[in-house]
């Protein structure tokens, strides 16, 4: 519900900005691919880029006209053969680690990637006295 | 079920505490920083990248990289005749035209019969005009929506990135960094 | 007139639950009868009275009241009297007062029936949840007042948001509170234990029927919140990790683990320290993800607007109740011994295995969704979304949910896989071959992993009824073999569709042909149509599936709404028993063509039938306790009538 709330703030307030933008979406807003396999690789690539102006939404759920600008960026792009995590790594050159929904592993974010295996050693070292070695109390 | 159990990892009973506290302590932060709700080019200090874009109106020249090197720095601004605060802007472009600074524009999304209706309301302080209607160059040099306009100095490099419309106090600080590309 | 009488009802229940917390606290000191008996009756005044205030306001939305702030701001005298009445809700000042009822509510109906607890216990715990309450009432009065009064009124309200006007929405927010504030019963019960260190099966007995009710209130809540985003937002997208989203989620993941957990304590008198601690966190999410959403300081941009006075406001009384529960936690967990021990191999083992899981996956989340704040105030800038939170939640919630298959075979105590092996030869099998066929298909790792999961699972989950007669199964077993199963469907659901969706964009005339799937979508016209507070252009497709007859006709509309002004998506949605077309009509693109957006989704639909089994299975759960608990309390009044009898 929230969210949807969100989003609904987020074209309020875009609103008045793409108020009178009349141009026809960018040629691969809202088309797909030809091959299904580079289209796979595209919307796989869509799904975890933020877009810029709703910003909590990925591009590939986004009717922004600079998500569908993106998207059509993105597609092209992979239609030329490129590399997805290429394209990933050129945004993230332009517009920093928040353009991306996938933190790289890096000195600031090793915490994230560190946190799963610090809750397993808590774990068990809080648990492994609960256990009765060999007998049943 | 005996106390020697809970002694050897009584500090565990303290760090639900301890991490509650770290938790406060960021949502403090959050609650008073500044609210920085846009997101910044990491493109400063890099060369502008190559493009090539077509006239977006007849009475001005089309827009490439290479019209950025040479002579004084530039200002590079990206509007569209459909947003708001670029109308806004209007006046504050003029005045920097007016003060020597040669301005390329890029138009986003746009129509020639459009922007012909917007100069004639508000004026034409660009030099270039590139048009771009896929947002190709906004995701080139980082730029997240319109208005913004970039500090691009001689040798092609982006300086400075101004997010949003220039305000009218905003002008001195447009042409101090405008200098400060000079060196 | 309406609205200071509904100003006076929150000021009074707000002084009663401070006489309830000075009646409470006292009488713990000392023993003072008086005082004591004082301290149920007014908790049940007290949530009347917040009962009455909210009424006053559902009244005031009713009438669109335009001299009451909250109104003109929120409402419109041209919206139809559904969302009127749901606009009392849908904003801060409104929900604040729904949060306080609740709680008044919950506290009032505890005092009401609650007779099992040693009284100590039982004031300690209605002590702390008046403390609780105040905070709130004192937020409410200072600094969100509903009932301010606009002097002179405005001509005209400003409308709820179109995307708000939707059935679903209207009910979805209460639900998710009942919830979140139905679990602060639990944590009242925790401190009271805490204070009175009585921690014990009976007080894991009358603790269990709260957490189910808040639970099954929060999977709902989460369910419908789930399907309408999915049909709202015109993408088919059923879960984006939000922080939002991840709002809802954590107390649920919190009070899944004190659901198990609470059942080894009620039933082996183990894991005390640790219920407790649960108890404790299980309402701290509930406040944490409340606050994280109000306070606007998560959601980044274009949110709730930063208001660094309510928020520092909620952010004090997060620092008193969550800080001063686990200060008290960490002072007397210590003598709170944990109880009977147990070998791995154990009911009690898989429970732990449930309860570390769950309580990790809380962790991920917790930490994925603050990670974004404590790197910028490192100076930098980061997005956590699917490609973390997906597979990292994996790693914990698959090994917890393979457990889940032996799990509930297990004796407690200790047992052997040996004995229970063989039954598990069936889901294995299914396993094996849904793996095999997912591996064959080449469809991506998590999603192979879960169907094959949920294929097990689906067997594996019934075998606690197996070899039983049917009429003699007790109803919390029932719930419990229905939730769990649930659990395999909506994780059947949710690897299908992620494994399976089929998407076209396309841009079609009126007449042409598109397909999707096994589907032929032919759209048959675009038509203007008129609602009562909006217009809209609607699309009409025809819908073929295969070779079968009749076409399916959907329509899909783009809606302008006038108050306030905005467009939105309406989807249309078509259900078989293998999965759902989604369709939705976009802009009008060049040449008279239309863009379609169309999706095909095998099984999507379990998803939610999964999480509605699951809540269906804690309402079984629920009612098969309180039966149980209400013949105990019969029989024990017998024998207490008896013996007075004999006394005589």
């Amino acid at each position: 519900m929230m969210r949807v709330l969100l989003a609904a703030l987020a074209l309020v307030l875009a609103g008045p900005v793409h108020a009178q933008d009349k141009l026809p979406p960018a040629p691969y807003a809202y088309r797909q691919l030809d091959d299904p396999a580079q289209e796979a690789r595209a919307k796989a690539l869509m799904d975890t880029l933020r877009c810029l102006q709703c910003q909590g939404q990925a591009i590939s759920d986004s009717d922004a006209p600079i998500a569908g600008d993106m998207r059509n960026q993105v597609r092209l792009r992979i239609a030329q053969g490129e590399d997805p995590e290429a394209i990933r790594a050129w945004l993230i050159e332009r517009y920093g680690s928040y353009v991306s929904y996938k933190p790289k592993v890096d000195a600031l974010t090793w915490p994230l990637f560190a946190a799963p295996l610090a809750f397993l050693t808590l774990a068990v070292i809080v648990l492994r006295k609960r256990f009765a070695k060999g007998r049943v109390a | 079920m005996s106390q020697v159990d809970t002694k050897g990892r009584r500090w565990t009973l303290w760090l639900p505490l301890g991490l509650f506290v770290g938790f406060v302590v960021l949502v403090l932060f959050g609650l008073f920083r500044p609210a920085e709700r846009t997101v910044e080019s990491a493109m400063i200090g890099k060369p502008l990248p190559a493009f090539d874009l077509k006239a977006a109106v007849p009475d001005r020249p089309a827009l490439k990289s290479s019209d950025f090197s040479g002579g004084n720095p530039r200002l590079l601004n990206i509007f569209a005749s459909w947003c708001l605060p670029c109308a806004a802007e209007a006046p504050q472009l003029e005045a920097l035209r007016r003060a020597g600074v040669e301005i390329h524009g890029v138009a986003i999304r746009d129509t020639p019969g459009d922007l012909a209706v917007f100069f004639a309301k508000y004026g034409n302080p660009y030099s270039r005009i590139g048009a771009d209607n896929v947002s190709a160059i906004q995701f080139a040099i980082g730029s997240s929506g319109v208005p913004e306009s970039f500090v691009i100095d001689a040798r092609g490099v982006i300086r400075y990135q101004h997010i949003g419309d220039i305000r009218a106090d905003q002008v001195p600080l447009i042409l101090a960094k405008l200098k400060e590309a000079e060196r | 007139m309406i609205a200071n009488f509904g100003l006076a009802a929150l000021w009074l229940a707000a002084a009663l639950a401070t006489l309830q917390l000075v009646a409470g606290g006292l009488s713990l000191r000392r023993e003072t009868p008086a005082l004591a008996g004082l301290v149920r009756p007014v908790a049940i005044a007290q949530g009347l009275l917040a009962a009455v205030a909210f009424a006053a306001l559902i009244v005031l939305f009713w009438q669109t009241d335009l001299s009451v702030k909250l109104v003109a701001t929120n409402s419109h005298s041209a919206k139809p009297l559904l969302y009127k009445i749901a606009g009392a809700w849908g904003n801060h000042e409104g929900s604040m007062l729904l949060w306080v009822t609740i709680m008044g509510l919950a506290g009032g109906f505890v005092a009401l029936v609650e007779r099992r607890l040693p009284e100590p216990t039982m004031l300690a715990t209605l002590a702390a949840q008046a403390f609780v309450s105040i905070g709130f009432y004192a937020f409410l009065l200072m600094a969100s007042n509903p009932f301010e009064r606009l002097d002179p009124p405005v001509a005209e309200g400003q409308g709820l948001n179109p995307l708000l006007q939707d059935p679903g929405l209207a009910f979805h927010p209460p639900t998710l509170y009942i919830g979140y504030v139905g679990l602060s019963i639990a944590f009242s019960f925790a401190v009271g234990a805490l204070i009175t260190r009585e921690v014990s099966p009976a007080f894991a007995r009358a603790m269990r029927p709260w957490v189910l009710g808040a639970w099954i209130f929060l999977t709902l809540g989460i369910t419908a919140g789930s399907y309408w985003a999915y049909y709202e937002l015109g993408w088919g997208g059923w879960w984006f990790w939000d922080p939002v989203e991840n709002a809802s989620l954590m107390p649920w993941l919190a009070a899944t683990a004190l659901l198990h957990s609470v059942s080894v304590l009620a039933s082996r008198n183990a894991l005390r320290a640790w219920t407790v601690m649960l108890g404790v966190v299980a309402f701290s999410m509930s406040m944490v993800g409340t606050f994280l959403v109000r306070s606007g300081i998560l959601t980044s941009v274009h949110a709730f607007a930063v208001d660094p006075t309510r928020g520092s406001f909620i952010l004090a009384l997060l620092a008193i109740y969550i800080g001063g529960a686990l200060l008290l936690f960490a002072l007397r967990a210590a003598t709170v011994t944990e109880g009977q021990r147990f070998a791995v191999t154990s009911r009690e083992g898989a429970l732990v295995f449930n309860n570390v899981m769950l309580s990790a996956t809380l962790g991920i989340v917790l930490i994925g969704t603050l990670y974004p704040l404590l790197a910028e105030a490192m100076g930098s800038k980061v997005s956590v979304g699917p490609p973390y939170f997906n597979p990292m939640g994996a790693v914990f919630v698959l090994p917890m949910l393979a457990v889940m298959a032996v799990g509930p075979l297990l004796r407690w105590r200790r047992d052997a896989m040996a004995r229970i092996g063989k039954r598990l030869i069936v889901p294995g099998v299914l396993a094996l071959t849904a793996f095999g066929v997912m591996v064959a298909l080449g469809t991506g790792l998590l999603p192979a992993l879960g169907l094959t999961l949920a294929a097990g699972l689906l067997v594996a989950t019934l075998l606690p009824l197996a070899g039983r007669r049917l009429r003699t199964v007790t109803l919390p077993l029932w719930g419990m073999v229905l939730a769990h199963f649930g659990v395999a469907v909506s994780l059947f659901g949710m690897a299908a569709d992620s494994a399976f969706t089929q998407e076209r964009l396309v841009a079609a005339r009126v007449g042409e042909i598109a397909s999707v799937g096994p589907w032929q979508v032919r759209l048959q016209s675009i038509m203007p149509v008129a609602g009562p507070n909006w217009t809209a252009l609607e699309g009409t497709l025809a819908a073929s599936y295969g070779d079968d007859g009749t076409p399916a006709i959907l329509r899909t509309q783009s809606r302008s709404f006038w108050a306030p002004v905005q467009q939105t998506n309406e989807s249309a949605l078509h259900t078989r028993w293998n999965g759902q077309l989604y369709a939705v009509l976009g802009e009008e693109a060049e040449g008279g063509r239309w863009q379609l957006r169309l999706w095909w989704k095998p099984f999507v639909t379990l998803i939610w039938l999964g999480g509605l089994l699951i809540g269906l299975g804690g309402l079984l759960a629920l009612l098969g306790r309180v039966a149980s608990d209400l013949r105990r309390l019969v029989a024990i009044d017998k024998i207490a009538y008896r013996r007075e009898r004999q006394g005589r």
